[in-house]
């Protein structure tokens, strides 16, 4: 007796259903746009810029300071649903006139959708913008890293800090035009503000048993920590 | 210690006869505590890029570090003899290797593995050590991106060769390196700057912006 072998790809709804189709040959420009690009512009005409459809994902430009609102709607309205934050990044060109573009890009895995939302801040101006944290928790460290990266300031970020780089790193923002390859100091200082760092500076024992961490540790843990044992080396 | 010799052919090699010490007691201890050194140094394993995987390569079968007495990798600093960093190693991961350093007992040495480690390699830029010998002193240079296991156990050859040289009467070597306390460096920062010039090609990728 021989069994059919009937593998189930990954998208597909049961075994035996047609494959999703691979998107083949993409125009760079044009192509069906995501529907919620027009949804957004329907729903939100002051706060949309406009979209585009490159390589067959659609970027939507939304002002800044309406970046939260859109997002929020995206994640509840029921007809969008996009539950998965990827990423949060930012671009910032060579051209200096050209604007400091702040990326989310988002999924929505019941409909099978991806929108590239793109938020376009002034280099003039402070760069800040509303954090997504309170609608996607992953947003947490996405958004600490553009802040290492390009010094972007996401207000109402819980904990917003250096994570690449230490922190009391202070030559800047590695990831932005005008900072060069090599860093701003020479070697030596470098290496000196670098052998300066207290590695056990913030994430001690001792600041766990500070933390609400404390009641999840394991027991002899805690019976060491209450007794005051240091415990860093 | 030991006699050198050089063959009609131009090599030099060194052989360790009883008849050629210098003082046959101490230079026996000498040699007994040096050999024993040489054939069981313990590893401790940093590695933090692809050379970690060529010396993973290494401890295996089939080149099989524990002919060399090299059996036991040591993850804890305390119970280790040589320090082998493999790989890059970032300015935030410069205090970890260096408080690491500090935790091994005398004796101790180091082994630089790849280009990385040994003088940031490819990484010219912000956020990487320039050469962990800007950090801690280093015994023997591996070179290679990665090196192959091979080029790995011949540092170690070499290293235990070094081991074998040296003299208790010596003990200048032994002496634990004290940083400038102010600075936190070891050797004087013109010294750093000028082992970090961009060289080759890279000296024309200073990107410096708009």
């Amino acid at each position: 007796m021989t069994i059919p072998f009937s593998p189930v790809l990954p998208g597909s709804a049961s075994p035996g259903a047609a494959p999703p189709a691979t998107p083949r040959n993409l125009p760079q420009k044009g192509g069906e746009p995501n529907p919620s690009a027009a949804a957004i512009a329907a729903k939100f005409p002051a706060l949309f810029v406009r979209s585009e459809v490159i390589w067959g994902d659609t970027n939507v430009y939304v002002h800044p300071h309406g970046v939260t609102e859109v997002v929020r709607w995206l994640h509840d309205d029921p007809a969008e649903r996009y539950d998965y934050l990827s990423d949060v990044t930012a671009v910032e060109f060579r051209d200096f006139e050209q604007p400091l573009e702040v990326v989310w890009h988002l999924r929505s895995l019941p409909y099978r959708r991806f929108l590239r939302l793109k938020a376009s801040l002034d280099k003039r101006e402070p760069l800040v913008v509303d954090s997504v944290w309170p609608i996607y928790k992953g947003a947490d460290w996405l958004e600490r890293e553009c802040y290492d990266m390009f010094g972007i300031t996401f207000t109402g970020h819980p904990d917003l800090r250096r994570i690449l780089m230490w922190e009391t790193y202070r030559e800047g923002y590695p990831l932005r035009k005008d900072f060069p390859l090599r860093g701003r100091f020479s070697r030596a200082e470098q290496l000196r503000q670098a052998l300066s760092i207290t590695t056990e500076g913030r994430y001690s024992m001792e600041e766990l048993s500070v933390a609400q961490a404390f009641e999840d540790l394991p027991e002899d843990m805690r019976r060491r920590l209450a007794g005051g044992e240091r415990t860093g080396e | 210690m030991g006699l050198s010799q050089t063959t009609p052919h131009g090599t030099t090699t060194t052989t360790f006869e009883p008849s050629n010490q210098e003082s046959w007691v101490a230079t026996r201890l000498d040699f007994l505590v040096n050999w024993s050194r040489s054939k069981s140094l313990w590893p401790m394993p940093f590695g933090t890029a692809c050379c970690a995987i060529e010396f993973m390569a290494t401890a295996a079968t089939r080149f099989d570090l524990a002919r060399f007495g090299m059996e036991r990798m040591s993850f804890s600093p305390r119970q280790a003899d040589v320090l082998i960093c493999a790989g890059r190693v970032p300015f935030k991961l410069a205090p970890v290797l260096r408080r690491i350093w500090q935790q091994m007992p005398q004796p101790k040495w180091c082994i630089s593995m790849g280009a990385c480690a040994s003088t940031g390699g490819m990484f010219d830029n912000y956020a990487v050590v320039q050469g962990i010998d800007t950090i801690i002193p280093v015994d023997v240079y591996v070179p290679g991106c990665p090196p192959r296991p091979e080029g790995l156990l011949y540092g170690i050859m070499m290293l235990q060769e070094k081991v074998m040289r040296e003299k208790m009467s010596d003990n200048v070597i032994r002496n634990e390196m004290e940083p400038d306390p102010k600075s936190g460096l070891y050797i004087p920062p013109s010294r750093i700057d000028e082992l970090s010039e961009p060289f080759g090609n890279s000296v024309q990728q200073t990107r410096s912006g708009l």
